[in-house]
């Protein structure tokens, strides 16, 4: 299975069903067509965008996203097809015959200048008090080409009040341009379904059930339609000016933890090509701005790591030496709260599978304001934890009302990566750069099994490296660690390990196939519970679900624009500073050791682990009242 | 109630009102091959009557040639275009001829599935239709097996739900799915890939109500009626100021003029040919020949006399697309909202020519870059009632400045 052949396309937005022939080169596969008086062949079924774009010629676009199924509707791609009464959408239009296509008429060009205004028309914003101002599609197109007025007329109140009731996503439909891009997004890439197009006409808008605000319907917060609205529409819930007020308050102890996925894509704001990470600069920039101290997430990776896999190897012991039909098997992972936010909307029957273990971030909210406040004696209300995420969906973690574990909210904020780049950029700091520096201790560096949490798979691959380990005593069976079976964005990956030559302790798990399964993306994550109720999980150990599609590396909160491409580059820049890293397994983390002797001193899952790094879920079901 | 449903009314009409006996068209097809009821089809050159006039035999060959387990067929009777009643006319009065239609159809492209679209607010001649169907069923016209040959075919009704958009084929096929109304892709076109993505043919009512005539009578005689380009003859649903308004067959090829005539329409001023989505014909063009290659309809013809306000009428169908358009693309969600508004403009005497032109070009942008035969035909009233009737609305409302044209 492939990422894209996951993607549920309804009919209508399916492509041509085409015949193809067996050998895409060969007769029958190729169709010869001229764009612009050039011939070219292509392949039967692309797209006359595709073949356009390969051929270096420039179509505009706003509904259409590549990661999404078709939808032909905005009409600002059209061209002309020799032949045909109308002009046709380049983005929509599948190559079967062989075509004459220009793409830049008179009245092509008529077309798509109208249809700018049109939409101008009704869209209402001003672009300097805009978050997108710089990063937005349709103001791009306006410049490219060359708006100066609105010929049809302008909106002077806003329509609709803006939806600020989610502590994650806010809708301002005053700047929607009805691309539905979000709608594909939620319901056909998601498959959550929270948004959709209400009435019709000019009455047309994106609404939620019975149009409710966003924080009363089954919305996962996982912010992937933040991430491809092409205007200032859908976007995160800022906490940046509240970060501010701490930073400038002499009385507070404003600490930041960093999770790895933003440092690998953050670049990416500053104008850098995907694929390079940050870390050192990061850490800079971040003591420039005024946190007083910077650490890793990966550091409570680590110790997840160490907990959930304890977790397991106690889950795998009650089953089969206690036979305790009580205990769930396969312990599912719960480090993305979008995905716990899925299962407790959509199969809160499900809720004993997921691990205890409470998400990196928030464990470090509660290890912050307890063990390290102890440590340098800092007053724990005088501390503000501020978390870097990739996610929007972290933002309403930290504001569940269980996580005060700590006797205080363990993380203050969640900040998105883009977030945090305009923070940075407000500071007057250029990001690239920025010397190199490391993280803050007591909590130090962390091993690149915590770095790899952010590519789908990652927490798998940490996990095994450890487990196999403790139970075995030997590195796990794979070349220079990298457990293969585990990287890369398929849906869903499934692959195994033997245990073998046990150590004595787990010695019950001798002979035994370690099975694990990944997918990435609410869609599938809908796909493999269906496999669990149908009782084909059975013999499955552990299942890793990350909401976003690619992991958090695709996070709802990550640099716009996302495509298949940049998350895979954003995944090799990960890998690539992990294999570069001295410590690559959680457990030989020196600081993790200290503190389960320092401070957890009952050991994983002890007492104090489960008050702090451990949680509960709630059973929420699809309606709410 | 008798089997030809609600009230029979003996009509007159060289085609599709000809005579014809119920289960004649089933019996003579299934004598034939299908390629031989395809031939019949060609030759007999009929077009779809739904409005845009497709040839039927070419959307049957190619579904025809689909290869696919499962094939449908569908009956478009949601009939919504303002002025048009003459498929109801022959639901209630010749559901034979669309029934017998739908069978032969479903036998010629290998469907077993015939779905009739009604539209939501025909929801009073359903049951009538359901006992017909009935009817069908008992005399084996209908069913496993039809009349012990190895066709099997039915028919079900599902009830619209009272969008215009929803008589666009592919809008119809959405709402079938139980999907939002909307008109899709095309292509792929639903020959190709329809309902459930099967491959499925849409014809209106009309058209499917022909076929059992050319099929019992052949495609040459079909074609003596009407033009080279039209042939055969055409239900119009006249309205408006005339002293008979109602359904009409009358051979394709008529003039405006003959047409008015019929009807006793006195001091015409303008004729609405194609509905709300058509053209507006003024006294000059009244010699024009309702047909494909001239003034073409799916039937509907609003009679307008010298009393008329044309700016009324024509605010009157803009405010229609407005509220109609399905609400997808722009140029048909916003673009309409600019023309209503244009028309307000020039009713308040607010307005420049300049601006009014700029709204016809944006017109013929909507024409060409709308996504379904909705918007990109939502223009033609605008476009031609300001242009035919200008002095008449211009004069009685006063531009403001830069008079131009
Ligand atoms: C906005 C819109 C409304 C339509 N409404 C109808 C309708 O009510 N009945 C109909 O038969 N065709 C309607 N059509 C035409 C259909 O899309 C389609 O062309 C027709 O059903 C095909 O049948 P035919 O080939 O027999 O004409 C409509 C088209 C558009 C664009
Ligand atoms: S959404 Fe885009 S066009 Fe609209 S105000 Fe913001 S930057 Fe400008
Ligand atoms: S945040 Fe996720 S679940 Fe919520 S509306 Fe957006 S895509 Fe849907
Ligand atoms: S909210 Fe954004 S993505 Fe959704 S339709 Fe509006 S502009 Fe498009
Ligand atoms: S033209 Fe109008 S009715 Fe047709 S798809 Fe576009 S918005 Fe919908
Ligand atoms: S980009 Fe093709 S229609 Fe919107």
């Amino acid at each position: 299975m492939t990422e894209s052949d996951n993607i549920r396309v309804p009919v209508s937005q399916q492509p041509h069903s085409v015949i193809k022939s067996k050998k895409e080169n060969g007769i029958g596969g190729l169709v010869s067509i001229q764009i612009n008086e050039k011939a070219v062949m292509v392949p039967l079924g692309t797209t006359i965008l595709e073949a356009c774009r390969k051929n270096q010629i420039h179509i505009p676009t706003l509904c259409h996203h590549e990661d999404l199924c078709l939808a032909g509707l905005c009409r600002i791609c059209v061209v002309d097809v020799e032949g045909m009464k109308t002009l046709q959408a380049a983005c929509s239009f599948p190559i079967t015959s062989p075509l004459k296509i220009h793409t830049s008429t008179p009245m092509v060009r008529k077309a798509r200048r109208h249809i700018i205004d049109l939409i101008l028309s009704e869209h209402c914003g001003e672009c300097y008090s805009c978050i997108r101002n710089g990063n937005c599609e349709l103001q791009a197109l306006a410049k490219e080409y060359g708006v100066d007025g609105y010929r049809f007329g302008h909106v002077e109140q806003p329509r609709y009040s803006v939806d600020r009731s989610s502590v994650s996503v806010i809708r301002d439909l005053n700047k929607c341009i009805l691309c539905r891009r979000c709608i594909r997004t939620c319901i056909d890439l998601q498959e959550v379904g929270v948004l959709e197009a209400i009435d019709r006409g000019d009455k047309t808008h994106i609404g939620t059930f019975l149009d409710k605000p966003l924080a009363d319907v089954i919305c996962i917060n996982c912010g992937q339609c933040t991430n491809r609205c092409p205007t200032a529409a859908l976007s995160t819930n800022d906490p940046s000016d509240e970060i501010w007020e701490a930073i400038d308050n002499p009385n507070k102890h404003v600490v930041i933890q960093t999770a790895p996925s933003p440092r690998a894509a953050i670049g990416e704001e500053f104008g850098v090509a995907p694929g390079k990470s940050f870390t050192g600069e990061l850490n800079s920039a971040l003591k420039r701005i005024g946190f007083d101290k910077v650490f890793d997430t990966n550091f409570t990776a680590d110790l997840t790591i160490i907990e959930e896999g304890t977790e397991l190897l106690n889950r795998l012991k009650k089953v089969l030496v206690n036979c305790d039909t009580s205990v769930k098997l396969p312990q599912f992972t719960s480090c993305s709260p979008g995905w716990i936010k899925f299962i407790e909307h959509f199969y809160p029957e499900y809720l004993d599978y997921l691990s205890t273990a409470k998400s990196p971030q928030q464990m470090f909210g509660a290890v912050i304001k307890t063990f390290y406040a102890k440590e340098t004696g800092i007053n724990p209300d005088d501390i503000v934890t501020v978390a870097l995420m990739p996610c929007s969906a972290k933002k309403f973690e930290c504001n569940r009302p269980e996580m005060n574990s700590s006797g205080y909210k363990d993380v203050d904020f969640g900040l998105t990566t883009r977030e945090m780049a305009t923070m940075i950029k407000e500071a007057g700091i250029y990001l690239p750069e920025m010397p190199k520096t490391g993280f803050d201790d007591p909590f130090g560096e962390a091993s690149g099994a915590g770095l790899i949490f952010g590519a789908t798979g990652g927490v798998m691959e940490a996990a095994l490296r450890t487990v196999y380990e403790l139970v075995t005593g030997r590195e796990v069976p794979f070349k220079n660690l990298n457990i293969e079976p585990c990287r890369g964005f398929d849906g869903i990956k499934q692959a195994s390990v033997k245990l073998e030559n046990c150590v004595n302790e787990y010695s019950f798990l001798e002979g035994i196939d370690l099975k694990f399964l990944v997918a990435h993306g609410t869609a599938n994550a809908k796909k493999v519970m269906q496999m669990l109720k149908r009782g084909e999980l059975n013999d499955v150990h552990f299942v890793e679900i990350m909401a976003c599609p690619g992991g958090c590396l695709g996070g709802g909160g990550q640099p716009i624009p996302t495509s298949a491409e940049i998350r895979r580059k954003r995944a090799q820049a990960i890998y690539e500073e992990e294999a570069s890293l001295p410590i690559r397994k959680s457990h030989e983390n020196p600081y993790v050791k200290y503190i389960y002797q320092k401070f957890l001193t009952e050991g994983p899952c002890g007492k104090l682990s489960h008050k702090l790094l451990h949680t509960h879920y709630t059973k929420r079901g699809r309606f709410i009242s | 109630m008798s089997t030809s449903a609600v009230n029979p009314k003996k009509r007159t009409g060289p085609v599709i009102f000809s005579e014809y006996n119920s289960g004649d068209g089933i019996k003579k097809a299934f004598s034939l091959k299908r390629e031989d009821i395809l031939f019949e089809l060609k030759e007999s050159k009929l077009k779809g009557r739904g409005g845009a006039g497709f040839p039927t035999s070419s959307k049957w060959m190619l579904t025809a040639a689909a290869s696919s387990d499962k094939k449908f067929l569908i009956c478009n009777a949601d009939e919504g275009e303002p002025g048009t009643f003459k498929d109801r006319v022959l639901l209630q009065e010749y559901p034979e001829l669309v029934f017998d239609g739908m069978v032969i159809g479903g036998y010629t492209i290998g469907a077993k599935y015939g779905i009739v679209y009604l539209r939501g607010e025909y929801e009073y001649i359903y049951e009538s239709l359901q006992f017909y169907l009935q009817s069908m069923r008992k005399r084996n016209f209908l069913g496993n097996n039809i009349l012990g040959s190895n066709f099997s075919f039915d028919i079900k009704i599902h009830l619209g739900a009272g969008a215009y958009v929803c008589g666009e084929e592919t809008a119809l096929i959405e709402s079938l799915e139980g999907e939002r109304g909307e008109p899709r892709n095309r292509p792929p076109y639903p020959v190709n890939t329809g309902y459930m993505g099967y491959p499925t043919v849409v014809n209106n009512v009309e058209t499917l109500a022909a076929v059992p005539h050319i099929v019992c009578k052949s495609g040459k005689w079909f074609k003596k009626f009407g033009t080279d380009k039209s042939t055969g003859s055409k239900l119009f649903s006249v309205s408006g100021d005339c002293n008979k308004p109602g359904v009409y067959e009358l051979p394709w090829g008529i003039t405006i003029r003959e047409l008015l005539n019929i009807v006793e329409a006195e001091n015409t001023k303008a004729v609405q040919v194609g509905g709300a989505s058509g053209i507006c014909i003024p006294k000059s063009g009244f010699d024009r020949k309702l047909g494909y290659e001239d003034a073409a309809t799916g039937g509907s013809v609003i009679v307008f006399n010298e009393k008329r306000n044309m700016l009324q009428v024509l605010k009157n169908f803009m405010e229609f697309f407005v509220e109609e358009s399905c609400g997808q693309c722009t140029p048909c969600r916003i673009g309409n909202v600019k023309l209503l508004e244009g028309v307000e403009k020039i009713e308040k005497g607010n307005y420049t020519f300049s601006y009014i032109n700029t709204l016809k070009e944006l017109g013929n942008t909507m024409k060409v870059a709308s996504k379904c035969g909705l918007g990109q035909s939502s223009p033609n009233s605008f476009i031609s009632i300001l242009e035919n009737f200008k002095d008449e609305i211009f004069k009685s409302n006063g531009a403001n400045n830069d008079r131009v044209g």
